[in-house]
């Protein structure tokens, strides 16, 4: 039978924790005393994500959201609301900034955190098929652009809202497209880059798995604003399914006639096409990526003359990232007085963050610019893997740097990142938990960018080199104090030196490092980290477990007597810590 | 067939309203169900490909006629892989996560043959999203 009422109630390890499996129990046991065993179902869901007001129930279809439910809650719960229909008032959850209270999850500010511009039809629409683009007002930003504004006045409405460039740097949309539309030229391009490289970042591919059409659509429209008629999607060989929808959504969107010939009778002609890319970090560069798509080497040039003035082919060129393209749409159909409300100062509009590393919740979120890294990390991403202790965010890739506890209420935009150290970057947010080792990320970014480096110019090319053997050789306990000061010598030289952004930024993981935890690089320099597991006598009980995991047979003693580790040979792989019934043994 | 005005545009939207009206509102509406598989990078390395077809089996066998099974992009729950979001006539839409074809079967059982949930797998969709 159906039933008809459904109670939904938090299953995330947050609630679970505040006893939302009793609550559960309880509510089977007043549900069965009552007789509606057969009328009410109970489930037990993933996280509601509202984890500082659980335990959370919801019930369905009255679609009423009680707060902070505890077990002796429930008889009121099923007496007053199940059988009498009378909403629970004092669960209900009360709006901090209004006093009011609210019945529904749709009316609270938590799942307002939120807030879907550039993914707005991913997991709506069929990406393969232009009709449900359509359904969703798709083309109709262009056809309006083509019909009733003058490039111009698209540029402006650009410019108005605010737009910065989503690819870390954070310039100016409007401006950029500005400054290519007022170069005189017989040819001018539009790039879209999708060159996405930074780890852990991965929302230009799923925008272009998701939702092709309004990255093509924003090519047509910046095409049309700066004076373009030839649109290039740089995309990385690695996104084959990126790369097949994108060819999917061109040949549809040729088929319809928003691109190709006279696009919607207003004499404006504009095609795009796809260059792979052959999966170099630098080529993100705009400058080098712009070389690559003429063939030639991916290497950056100096700027000035910037791509604006003198790019592909030499002719004007704006290059726009992924994300930022897939702003342009609604920023038109909605006007860009909606879309500079949203966000804080100099950063108007939401970012999509990548979440990945320590973090419950891997995936992609958007939010509102001026989000903090709190609500990003503990409400959304529902907190640190196994409730470890948060130790830092990784943010903005190779480029970027560490933020740590202390700052973990700071407001995101381009500024405030900066201002600690850290950058937007592209949006890839690796967390950090209590166990990992500072050193030993700073040595894997470097061992990153030193092998990205394209190798034009010297202080990149030798520079993060060198910096990867200082790190390699602190990691192995073979540095000394000395290495420190060169560490960071050498880091301010190429930072002022480098050619391009690659090499000018290859040195923050280290400095970002080294300034929020020295002491874990003095424990390498000083050579005093003890990087051995370590037996309690007391506590050991001599089951022999730990010595028979052992892959490198340090562990010695006789049953039933403590075990002993050879602090020298221990290789640390924790083999010995995990086979421990009695937890004796300590982590170094 | 290309499209020469704003104006045939919207014809051409207008007539595709009641294909997406169901979708944007989140509840069902016409006797249609629509089953949206998330099917970016990460949903089709958890399986979500299997999931797709083993939906397109177990509905073809229950004899369901009134199903559509739609590919589209990650919502951004990777860890919930493969997910799929169903829009019943006058349900809520519900994701549900982890939908690997061995879930399939009491899926379409226990969601869309008996009108109930699939306790265990269900996520909570909680964004705004920008009205265009």
């Amino acid at each position: 039978m159906t039933e008809r009422m459904t109670i939904l109630v938090c299953g995330g390890t947050g609630c679970i924790a505040l006893e939302s499996n009793e609550i559960i129990a309880a509510l089977k046991e007043k549900l069965a005393d009552v007789g509606l065993t057969e009328e009410i179902r109970i489930i037990r869901t993933g996280c509601f994500g509202f984890c500082g007001q659980g335990p959370i129930i919801k019930l369905q279809p009255d679609n009423i959201t009680y707060v902070q439910v505890g077990v002796e809650d429930v008889n009121e719960i099923v007496d007053e609301h199940i059988v009498k229909g009378r909403i629970v008032e004092r669960l209900l959850y009360v709006n901090p900034r209004t006093e009011e209270l609210v019945k529904t999850s749709e009316e609270m500010d938590f799942y307002k955190k939120e807030y879907r511009i550039a993914l707005r039809n991913l997991g709506l629409i069929n990406p393969e098929d232009i009709l449900e683009y359509i359904a969703m007002k798709g083309y109709e930003a262009l056809a309006v652009c083509l019909n009733e504004r003058t490039p111009e006045d698209v540029v402006q409405l650009i410019k108005d809202s605010k737009l910065r460039g989503r690819g870390g740097g954070g310039f100016s949309t409007g401006l950029k497209w500005e400054l290519t539309a007022r170069e005189e030229s017989d040819e001018k391009y539009i790039i879209c880059n999708a060159d996405e490289g930074d780890p852990g970042a991965f929302m230009d591919r799923s925008i272009l798995e998701g939702d092709p059409h309004s990255v093509l659509e924003a090519m047509a429209i910046g095409g049309y604003a700066t004076g373009a008629n030839i649109g290039i999607v740089y995309i990385r060989a690695e996104y084959p399914l990126a790369y097949k929808r994108l060819q999917i959504a061109l040949s549809q969107a040729r088929e319809y006639g928003f691109l190709g010939k006279n696009i919607f009778d207003s004499g404006f002609d504009f095609d795009v096409e796809i260059r792979l890319g052959a999966g170099a970090f630098v080529c993100g560069e705009e400058t080098a990526l712009i070389n690559s798509v003429m063939g030639r080497r991916g290497e950056p040039t100096k700027k000035p003359p910037y791509p604006s003035v003198s790019g592909f082919r030499g002719k004007p060129t704006s290059v726009n990232n992924v994300e930022t393209l897939a702003n342009i749409v609604p920023i038109l159909l909605n006007g860009p007085e909606w879309f500079s409300s949203i966000g804080t100062d100099t950063s108007k509009g939401t970012k999509v963050f990548a979440l990945a590393g320590k973090i419950n919740n891997v995936g992609l979120v958007e939010v509102p610019m001026g989000t903090t890294l709190r609500e990003i990390i503990f409400d959304i991403g529902g907190g640190i893997i196994g409730g470890k202790e948060f130790k830092a965010v990784q943010t903005g890739g190779p480029s970027g740097g560490v933020i740590t506890k202390e700052d973990l209420d700071t407001p995101i935009d381009y500024e405030s990142l900066k201002a600690i150290g850290s950058m937007m970057g592209s949006g890839g947010m690796i967390v950090l938990d209590e166990d990992d080792d500072m050193v030993e990320l700073a040595k894997f970014y470097l061992d990153f960018t030193q092998d990205e480096s394209c190798g034009k110019c010297t202080p990149c090319r030798v520079g993060t080199k060198r910096l990867h053997e200082i790190l390699d050789r602190l990691t192995r306990m073979e540095g000394s104090p000395e290495d420190l000061d060169l560490l960071e010598d050498l880091s301010y030289n190429i930072k002022y030196s480098a050619l391009c952004g690659l090499g000018q930024t290859a040195p923050n993981p280290v400095l970002s490092t080294m300034k929020y935890f020295r002491s874990e690089y003095d424990a390498y320099a000083y050579r005093t980290k003890r990087i051995a597991f370590k037996i309690i006598e007391d506590k050991c009980i001599g089951c022999t477990k730990c010595a028979r995991v052992c892959p490198v047979a340090c562990i010695e003693g006789s049953p039933k007597r403590p075990h002993v580790i050879d602090e020298a040979d221990c290789i640390a792989c924790g083999a010995c810590y995990d086979a421990c019934p009695v937890d004796a043994i300590e982590r170094p | 067939m290309a499209i020469k005005s704003l104006e045939e545009l919207r014809e051409l939207r207008k007539s595709l309203q009641n294909t997406l009206k169901q979708r944007e509102s989140a509840v069902g509406q016409n006797d249609q169900i629509e089953l949206l598989v998330g099917m970016g990078t990460c949903g089709i390395a958890a399986g979500a490909r299997d999931t797709y077809q083993a939906l397109m089996d177990v509905t073809h066998q229950r004899g369901l006629d009134n199903v559509r099974i739609i590919s589209v992009g990650c919502i951004g729950s990777c860890t919930m892989e493969p997910t799929v979001e169903i829009h019943m006539p006058g349900r809520e839409a519900l994701i549900y996560g982890k939908i690997t074809k061995k879930r399939v079967a009491q899926l379409v059982d226990d969601v869309l043959i008996n009108n109930g949930y699939l306790d265990d797998n269900l996520l909570i969709k909680s964004f705004q999203k920008a009205v265009t």
